[in-house]
């Protein structure tokens, strides 16, 4: 980085808060994907203020600027991909304003995904997205990648819970879109940039909505010998609108290796298990529970586990969140893919995923969200082998393609970022990604900010190519 | 025909076909749009011919107003440039519906009450409760940002609508999302469409997130005699672990109208109406155990907060009353002659802010009523006898001060309907969103030479 771009933002930030020696910015070169890139410099500014005057010195130097929390992403979307000056929310992590009454709250984007939900228990609400990562990932990168989790099957998307933003544009300048009601004149410009992986704003105050918490819950663990039972499972369920408010599935290989590192309880010898929530009031969660247990039996669960108490309720989630880190003791690397297809269409799904997987040698697991049809095969690999590495990304592209072939799409939860950018021709026409350029351009036409996400290289924005360094990996088509 | 009507049909028969175009004035009025009427109609039967109408526009420089069945033209202002209706009504069938997904891809034009008979004979349906719901189409209720009934358990069309197709101002078709019920691929755009008013794209197909019906319905009526009482029922319901599916409060003159006539069609006034009360309407839905539980919990909460009356109604009158909530709109509309529903989103609705909102319509000597969907906007009507110069510098002068209002409680108002005469007094906006300058460059990268509605929405777009 031009040694003028770090006296700059020494001036702005003072030293302690600008990094770019090489050897500190190794970390920032990754997140949770498998992609990398390295930033000429990292900055951890505590105001909006701070944020612009940053953008607006990015701006006259002519270099592009990331936004990134807590680096926990899963498609590369705060790596800077042609390098530049990495913005990290994580001293920007105060909550505003608690509105109880209203259910509402207002914080920065550092603030932790649990942290908001346990500064309002108190008073028996929580913010309802909870991605895997909720104890680490920032309420700024949920809203960057529209993040999702096990209870949007019936709460919703993060996009469903924000109301209003604060945001930076390239140019440095400060704009509020939105309103705390939720109701806004004109378009709904909170809707479009929730979900735009920061490459249309940084984003650096978020209005929530709080919900209330449930007066009931069952937790029940339907246990199966045979995946496609539990499948078939997820599809009844669906078809006969019983809504849980998460349904999560898990494959034998996977569970084992869970249960060897969490001990959730979870039964080694079985081919898949179903972790099914219900909420709401007590007589709806046990007429929901008495349904749920008749179809799982009906498609041959061989139990069917009801949590007793919270402390085993909470022991079944650990061993659901902490999966993929459990996954990380069996291999240096592994890639979750995150397609989605009709729920309808999930024991297809996971059939043709076995028969990718035997294709191209691998034993892909499977763990996720099936009540919305959000699959996340599991390929473990080893990046220092060139070609395990290369088999390994072409059988996660034939896994996106299949989902897409079925009527799904490249991603549920995770963002398209770098990961993915290349295969978004699968869904959309050069008329499609003309129109999302524009708006793209209405926000960032010079591509300033968080440049080579989303579009694919050839079709985004003309100026990705020649900045900074090439990009790291460009999946096949 | 006029000169410039004739001229343009002959034209537009070139581009889709005489079949497909109207330049009779008499069926151009009843296209008008706050008295403007445009030169022709064209009805294309395919989005291929939207494609081909909108390049047309966009070379001959037309202004063009997109619609279904011209249900909610009044919302908005008039447009500053209107020489072609788009009338997508013929774009009519349910093109993908996989009831076992729970997933729905419906053509723009096909009617919402069709549509729902549909989704009913597989126990679905959309949680589209809307005004004009027997005569509107699925496009023009999205187009138009209608407010529905059930977004206090369902949320609003932003919560459900998955993915869009559409005609951009260039003449290009475009998606944006999906047909799944999870999705992050690419930009939001379909979300921009809501409540857009056809500025932006003309709306070709629309999908959605379909919901299973209830097994029963069930809904109590409360009556209170202050506003203070009736809104704290509703707090003390939103602290509970109740999630009613609809929730209510109506002013005793929008009660009234709501009891008269009942749902047989005579006069008799319905059990629940007490005149002179604020009346909470709490819709809930579920097994019988559920609905049996709501019951219980709902008459403590009413004899709690002090309720004047309160009945818990049959299923057919709850079903009635579902149905009939969200045309309230409509009857304000239709009430009088200068009738101007003001949409006021505040947080939190106290009970001196309504006061306050009374004292402006009664300072004028002006009769006027409120409803409000706990969940959405806070409709406050005038509803003047008469229509003359007099009753339009009042209402002027309401507006100024409802703007003043929700502004000094960081929300936003605009008029949702009122009389074309008005709006030559001013904007039914309010004043200029403070995002305006992102909206505009957001109209542009869809619509780049303005053909879509110009004017008609906020900022002047």
């Amino acid at each position: 980085m031009d040694r003028k771009v770090i006296q700059g933002l020494e001036g702005i930030l003072g030293r302690t808060p600008v990094l770019h020696r090489p050897e500190d910015l190794l970390l920032y070169e990754y997140d949770g994907s498998v992609e990398k890139g390295r930033p000429g410099a990292v900055v951890f500014p505590t105001s909006t203020e701070q944020v612009a005057l940053v953008v607006k010195l990015a701006c006259q130097h002519n270099v592009p600027v990331i936004g990134r929390g807590a680096g926990t992403g899963l498609s590369g979307g705060a790596l800077a991909r042609t390098g530049g000056i990495m913005i990290v929310f994580s001293r920007m992590n105060r909550i505003l304003e608690l509105d109880i009454e209203n259910q509402r709250a207002v914080v920065q984007p550092g603030v932790v995904n649990y942290e908001l939900t346990r500064a309002v228990e108190h008073a028996g609400l929580y913010f309802a997205p909870d991605p895997s990562s909720q104890k680490s990932c920032t309420i700024g990168g949920n809203v960057s990648e529209n993040a999702g989790g096990p209870h949007t099957l019936a709460y919703g998307v993060t996009s469903n819970h924000v109301t209003a933003l604060e945001i930076v544009l390239p140019d440095g300048e400060i704009h509020r879109v939105g309103g705390k009601h939720g109701d806004t004149l004109g378009y709904d410009l909170t809707g479009l940039l929730v979900g735009s992986e920061g490459t249309l704003a940084l984003v650096t105050e978020i209005t929530v909505k709080l919900l209330r918490k449930p007066e009931d819950v069952n937790t029940l663990l339907a246990i199966f010998d045979r995946v496609d039972d539990a499948s078939e499972t997820v599809a009844d369920l669906t078809a006969r609108a019983i809504t849980p408010t998460a349904c999560e599935m898990m494959d034998g290989w996977t569970l084992r290796a869970v249960e060897d590192f969490i001990h959730a309880g979870f039964p080694r010898d079985s081919a898949a298990v179903l972790l099914i929530e219900l909420e709401g009031l007590t007589e709806a969660v046990a007429a929901q529970t008495a349904a749920v247990d008749e179809i799982c039996r009906a498609h041959h669960a061989r139990e069917v586990r009801i949590a007793r108490d919270q402390r085993e309720r909470e022991l079944l989630w650990k061993g659901r969140k902490n999966a993929f880190g459990a996954l990380g003791r069996l291999a240096p690397c592994n890639y979750v893919i995150d397609g989605v297809i009709p729920r309808s269409k999930i024991p297809q799904a996971l059939r043709r995923i076995k028969e990718i997987g035997e294709q191209y040698n691998f034993e892909i697991g499977n763990i996720f969200h099936a009540g919305d049809g959000n699959l996340h095969p599991i390929v473990l690999y080893d990046p220092r082998n060139a070609e395990q590495y290369q088999r390994a990304i072409a059988a996660c592209t034939e896994i996106i393609r299949y989902c897409v072939e079925i009527g799904g799409a490249l991603t549920g939860e995770h963002g398209v970022g770098m990961e993915k950018s290349e295969l978004m021709p699968l869904l959309f026409s050069d008329a499609d990604f003309d129109l999302m350029r524009r708006v793209h351009d209405a926000f960032n036409p010079d591509s300033a900010l968080n440049p080579g996400k989303i579009f694919p290289l050839n079709k985004g924005c003309g100026e990705i190519s020649p900045r900074g360094q090439a990009a790291v990996r460009v999946a096949p088509l | 025909m006029n000169v410039t009507g004739a001229n343009l049909a002959v034209r537009l028969e070139a581009v889709v076909g005489a079949a497909q175009v109207d330049g009779e004035r008499d069926s151009c009025e009843k296209y008008a749009v706050d008295g403007v009427v445009p030169g022709a109609i064209a009805k294309p039967s395919c989005a291929a011919e939207i494609v081909e109408l909108v390049r047309f526009a966009k070379t001959e420089g037309l202004g063009v107003v997109p619609c279904g069945h011209r249900t909610k033209l009044g919302i908005g202002m008039p447009p500053a440039r209107y020489d072609l209706a788009i009338d997508a009504s013929g774009l009519n069938q349910i093109a993908y519906y996989d009831p076992g997904d729970l997933t729905l891809s419906v053509d723009a034009g096909m009617s919402l009450a069709q549509l729902d008979a549909v989704l009913r004979g597989q126990n679905q349906f959309l949680p589209l409760a809307v005004p004009f719901f027997e005569d509107c189409t699925v496009g023009g209720t999205i187009a138009a940002g209608a407010d529905s009934a059930l977004r206090f358990s369902y949320g609003s069309a932003r919560d459900f609508l998955l993915g869009a197709e559409f005609v951009n101002g260039e003449g290009t078709f475009t998606k944006s999302g999906g047909r799944v019920v999870k999705n992050v691929t690419g930009y939001d755009l379909h979300k921009l469409l809501i409540g857009s008013l056809g500025t932006l794209a003309v709306i070709t197909r629309l999908n959605f997130r379909t919901f299973p019906c209830a097994p029963g319905y069930g809904c109590m009526v409360a009556a209170f005699l202050s506003v203070d009482a009736v809104i704290r029922f509703q707090s003390m319901i939103s602290k509970s672990p109740l999630a009613p599916s609809t929730f209510h409060i109506l002013a005793s003159e929008a009660a009234q109208s709501l009891a008269t006539p009942n749902e047989e069609g005579d006069a008799a006034t319905p059990e629940w109406f007490e005149p002179g009360a604020w009346h909470a309407f709490v819709g809930f839905e579920g097994t019988a155990e559920i609905l049996a539980r709501y019951s219980r919990d709902l008459t403590d909460y009413a004899e709690q907060s002090r309720a004047g009356k309160y009945v818990l109604v049959d299923e057919t009158s709850a079903k009635f009353l579902r149905a009939g909530l969200p045309e309230m709109v409509r009857n304000f509309c239709e009430s009088t002659p200068a009738a101007t529903i003001f949409k006021i989103s505040t947080l939190p609705v106290i009970p001196a802010d309504i006061l306050r909102l009374r004292a402006f319509a009664e300072n004028r000597s002006i009769p006027c009523t409120f409803a409000a969907n706990a969940a959405g906007p806070l409709y406050f009507v005038v509803q003047p006898a008469t229509a003359d110069e007099d009753t339009f510098i009042a209402i002027t002068g309401i507006a100024g001060e409802v703007c003043q209002f929700a502004a000094a409680h960081g929300g936003q108002s605009s008029i949702l309907y009122c009389p074309m005469e008005l709006k030559r007094r001013l904007n039914v906006w309010g004043s200029a969103a403070k995002d305006s300058l992102l909206m505009r460059r957001v109209k542009t990268a869809f619509d780049p030479q303005n053909i879509f509605a110009p004017g008609r929405f906020v900022a002047n777009i």
